[in-house]
């Protein structure tokens, strides 16, 4: 840059303007006044800064200004000035001025403008007129600068221009590279993924899979990619797989996950996880779908098989209960208002002693044969063969026609177990009892028809073997009400449900009332009022009669005592009927002088009515207990004589008092039987009058309803009557009333 | 959905850059053509804007100079952009050479020039990073190599934050800087305000098209950024009455020039 630049005119004047200035080139620069000295100096660089202010961006305060604007004003003067004169130095000023960023466009215009004006004028250049060399020199320095300054910002234009390209292009390479970086992990990623990743377009045709998906799917990248996500339906699916996969493909949705099947390559299904997820460009728009598919074949048929294994019994491989009570409830789920569901509960007769006699494995071998027959005459689609436990087998007919359909099962099971079964060397005869359950599932449950399919079967099994029965809603309510009573029974007599009505015994001569049979009834809460009939033989199956004989025996005699109170020797006998099993009871006599001396009753005034076979068909016990309860002074009568065969020869050796004539008989006196009956039934009565009276024994004629048959049985001789021509049965106040 | 750190940002020179344009105002040739035609548009929407960029610059001298005085060494420059002549480092450096100064910008072209022009220089660092996510920037390693979080710090928005909507939550991000430095720290800041003129809006739509857009607030809204932080004489004003030069004639409309500048220091 030592050389002039073109167009720079060459110096002149070298000397003259050295004259001019008075000073010798020595002393040009430096010197304490000269006009390189501070004043002058600092006045142009004041004026310099003064002129520029604000019209370049340089990162300095006002007096930094000044201060480096000093510095170049003093190597302008000195080049001014030099001798010989050499205008190169103003060039670095110029390229100065660039380099602190003096670059504003007016900067330089303000600046060469100076170097004409205030430069030489500063420096007296001007004073004796001789202004041709300096205004040439001044000229030159001015040129120079200017040049310095277009090269330097030429210069530093370029090398701003390659600076800022060069960091364009080395962030563009680090972002190049970090996208490299971030695509080889991507890559890693998806290539090495366990799980199988594919991406398709939004036709759904398939461009990239990873190892682990073709691995899945079986097919290579060039196959799957010349098919259509489409073509991976399965007929299983669930129908919203595809609804959310068009929801996806048109936007509406970024991802959906469902478990979902496929077909590989060769067939075979597998089981997946599969999540889709879309992919937008820059505008939204929907671009790419990723799918990720996970195998869970083996989990799930893990799960299948524990789910087979809880659902199905291990030794036939029959659905086991746990299932059967599945489809069941499905069957009522799904059966709506006018579907019908039907069961056929069967057991085999005697498997245990078949499982006894000849071990277990014989038993399970057995077990399995009968499932494989039941199986094979039964199951079809609707219809369910089960084994619920033990040798109980139960077949669901989901959507039964009517009835007949379970009949027609029931019939061909029987039939199939007709054949005996050989099990290694024995050939087992089998049968089983079924019970059988057909109805509507609307307004019942499937425990409803549980609970019946097994009462029924257990009347199937009582009805006798290899028979079926089925289930009658009237028979299961009389069980259900005799179950209910004899359950509530014993707590009936503490809450004294119990109470007893008494009806009249009447002497026939006289019309006189000289007893009364306590009759119990019971006030159930549930049922209302119920007669004996309906109560008594229950008590009797269940043991309950004893209790409740007992209850009856004592408040039969706290009636007595009052009566005999009131009425001293014209109070009525009680008469209180004993069944079979109270007088079997070996307490029965200590518990009858028990209430006789609580009470206060006489014995003479209570009657016992046991029935002919109780006195008479058994053991030496009772008649034991018997004739100690008439030691007593106890009456014994005996009810409803001559429906029995009684021995009457025999009636001479038994403690008894009365006879109580059955109405059957007494009926037969009526006056208006036409056909004659009645006087055969007269001579029947006749005679046991007379063989009772000729035994020393009382009789009583039951169910006397009219006044011919008690005029006519007074004419034969009987001794008392009761009936509803006397009285119905009725509470205490009705004797009381009689009496009084 | 956010971009995972170690993704790249996309470098894009067909989109003008708030960077490249301000070195132009500068009188700059850091910049290209499309720099350059935004930056000419907007001269003729707002014909002082060199003289703005210059006043920014001027400020951002005087207040580090100011910050110098007061005993800081270290500084973080966010949005630092292109360098040019008067570059923090420069300034603090020239005064204290122990300063230490970490710039950060989004900008990858004007990260890189950075670096080169810092290559050598062991007390300043450049980071590339959103200046909105304060714990990228703050756990970025060039910052937690330069910068002692004892020691006072001051942080630098110059500029800046007009180009980040309320929407990021810019008094947050401050907040998340402040307590990043102990008492005595500074932040230094100028932003662009749209008070009563309504050339800025058209600004705003020039700038909508480059990868900055414009966010220019109200003055009550921008002394409001200093919120946590006393504020230093004074106060917050318009850039060349911010502690002017006593040589330099006071400036008969300051308020043409549409930057808000001030100086809080957190007690
Ligand atoms: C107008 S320049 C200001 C440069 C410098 N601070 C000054 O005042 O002289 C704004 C700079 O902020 C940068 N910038 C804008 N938004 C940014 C962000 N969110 N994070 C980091 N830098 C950002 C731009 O890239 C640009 O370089």
């Amino acid at each position: 840059m030592s050389r002039p630049a073109e167009g720079i005119p060459e110096p002149r004047h070298r000397l003259g303007l050295a004259a001019l200035a008075g000073r010798g080139r020595e002393t040009a620069v430096g010197g304490e006044d000269g006009p390189c000295g501070p004043d002058v100096v600092g006045g142009l660089a004041a004026a310099w800064a003064e002129a520029v202010a604000g019209t370049s961006y340089v990162s300095m305060s006002r007096s930094e200004i000044e201060q480096h604007l000093a510095g170049l004003t003093r190597q302008l003067v000195t080049a001014l000035l030099a001798e010989p004169f050499d205008p190169t130095p103003a060039r670095q000023v110029g390229a100065a001025m660039v380099a602190a960023h003096f670059t504003g466009t007016e900067t330089l215009n303000r600046t060469v403008a100076l170097l004409a004006t205030e430069l030489p004028a500063r420096l007296g250049l001007f004073r004796d007129g001789c202004q041709g060399p300096v205004v040439e020199r001044v000229a030159a320095v001015q040129g120079a600068l200017a040049a310095g300054y277009a090269e330097a910002l030429r210069q530093r234009t370029l090398d701003e221009q390659e600076a800022i390209s060069q960091a364009v292009f080395v962030a563009r390479d680090q972002t190049e590279q970090a996208l490299r970086a971030s695509e080889a992990r991507f890559r890693a990623v998806f290539a090495e993924a366990a799980i199988g990743i594919g991406v398709g377009d939004m036709a759904g045709r398939i461009l990239e899979a990873n190892a682990s998906l073709l691995e899945m799917m079986g097919y290579s990248l060039e196959e799957l990619r010349q098919r259509n996500v489409r073509d991976f339906m399965h007929p299983e699916d669930a129908a919203s797989v595809w609804r959310l996969y068009d929801e996806l493909v048109h936007g509406q949705r970024d991802h959906f996950r469902v478990e979902k099947r496929f077909f590989r390559s060769d067939g075979e299904v597998i089981w997946t996880h599969l999540t889709v997820s879309l992919i937008r460009d820059d505008r939204g728009h929907p671009t790419y779908q990723v799918a990720m598919i996970e195998d869970v074949t083996d989990r799930h048929l893990l799960q299948e098989r524990l789910r087979y294994q809880a659902l199905h019994d291990p030794l036939t491989g029959l659905p086991n209960r746990a299932l059967f009570l599945d489809r069941l409830s499905r069957a009522f789920e799904t059966g709506g208002r006018d579907g019908r569901v039907g069961l056929c509960y069967l057991d085999l007769d005697g498997f245990k002693v078949i499982n006894d006699s000849l071990g277990h494995d014989v038993g399970d071998q057995l077990l399995v044969a009968v499932g494989q027959r039941l199986d094979a005459c039964v199951s079809a689609p609707g219809r369910l063969v089960a084994r619920i436990g033990g040798d109980e087998f139960i077949i669901l007919v989901e959507r039964s026609g009517s009835t007949q359909d379970v009949v027609v099962i029931a019939d061909h099971v029987l039939a199939a177990l007709e054949a005996p079964i050989r099990v290694g060397e024995h050939e087992l005869a089998v049968s089983a009892s079924i019970g059988l359950v057909e109805r509507p599932v609307h307004g019942t449950t499937p425990a409803d028809v549980m609970r019946d399919a097994d009462i029924t079967l257990y009347w199937a099994k009582s009805d006798g073997k290899a028979k079926w029965a089925l289930f009658d809603p009237e028979r299961n309510a009389r069980e259900v009400a005799r179950f209910t009573l004899s359950a509530t029974m014993p707590a009936a007599i503490e809450r004294g449900e119990f109470y007893l009505d008494y009806q009249p015994l009447v002497r026939l001569s006289d019309g006189q009332l000289v007893g009364a049979e306590a009759l119990v009834r019971w006030r159930h809460p549930e049922f209302g009022l119920l007669a004996p009939d309906r109560f008594i033989g229950l008590a009797e199956e269940t043991g309950q009669i004893v209790p409740l004989g007992r209850w009856v025996l004592r408040e039969a005699c706290r009636q007595a005592r009052l009566w005999q109170d009131r009425f001293g020797q014209r109070a009525p006998f009680i008469s209180v009927n004993l069944a079979v099993r109270q007088s079997r009871d070996p307490s029965l006599v200590a518990d009858v002088a028990k209430v006789l001396a609580e009470t206060g009753v006489e014995p003479g005034r209570l009657q016992l009515e046991l029935t002919e076979s109780a006195v008479m068909g058994t053991a030496d016990e009772p008649l034991d207990a018997l004739r100690a309860l008439s030691a007593m002074g106890v009456r014994i009568a005996i009810d409803d004589f001559g429906t029995g065969y009684s021995n009457l020869a025999y009636l001479r050796h038994l403690p008894v008092h009365e006879l109580k004539i059955a109405g059957s008989f007494v009926e037969g006196l009526r006056a208006s039987a036409a056909d004659g009956s009645h006087v055969v039934d007269a001579r029947i009565v006749g005679t046991l009058v007379s063989l009772a009276h000729a035994l020393g024994l009382g009789v009583t004629a039951e169910g006397v309803e009219t006044e011919a048959q008690a005029r006519r049985l007074d004419d034969i001789g009987c001794d008392s009557g009761q009936g509803w021509y006397f009285a119905r049965p009725g509470p205490p106040d009705q004797i009381t009333r009689l009496l009084s | 959905m956010d971009r995972p750190t170690w993704a790249p940002v996309e470098v894009d020179v067909d989109r003008p850059s708030a960077a490249r344009v301000y070195d132009y105002w500068l009188g700059g040739s850091h910049n290209f053509a499309v720099d350059r035609a935004l930056a000419e548009q907007a001269l003729r929407i707002v014909p002082e804007l060199p003289e703005i960029t210059r006043a920014n610059r001027a400020f951002l001298r005087r207040a580090v100079r100011y910050c110098l005085d007061n005993g800081i060494r270290q500084f973080l420059d966010l949005g630092s952009g292109i360098p040019t002549v008067g570059n923090v480092h420069e300034v603090a450096q020239s005064v204290a050479p122990e300063s230490r100064v970490v710039y950060v910008d989004s900008d990858p072209v004007a990260v890189a020039h950075s670096r080169a022009i810092l290559a050598g220089n062991e007390r300043a660092e450049v980071v590339q990073a959103d200046a909105c996510d304060p714990d990228a920037v703050l756990g970025a390693p060039g910052t937690r190599r330069l910068i002692d979080p004892d020691q006072p710090l001051a942080v630098l928005m110059l500029a800046l934050l007009h180009f980040v909507p309320d929407s990021d939550d810019p008094a947050g991000i401050i907040g998340r800087y402040r307590d990043a430095g102990p008492s005595g720290s500074y932040l230094v800041l100028s932003h662009g305000t749209d008070a009563a003129d309504e050339r800025r809006a058209g600004m705003k739509e020039l700038y909508a098209r480059s990868t900055t857009p414009l966010a220019l607030r109200p003055p009550d809204a921008v002394a409001a950024l200093f919120a946590g932080y006393e504020l230093v004489e004074p106060g917050v004003v318009y850039l060349p009455e911010w502690r002017p030069d006593p040589a330099e004639a006071p400036d008969e409309d300051p308020a043409r020039f549409g930057v808000l500048a001030g100086v809080g220091r957190t007690p």
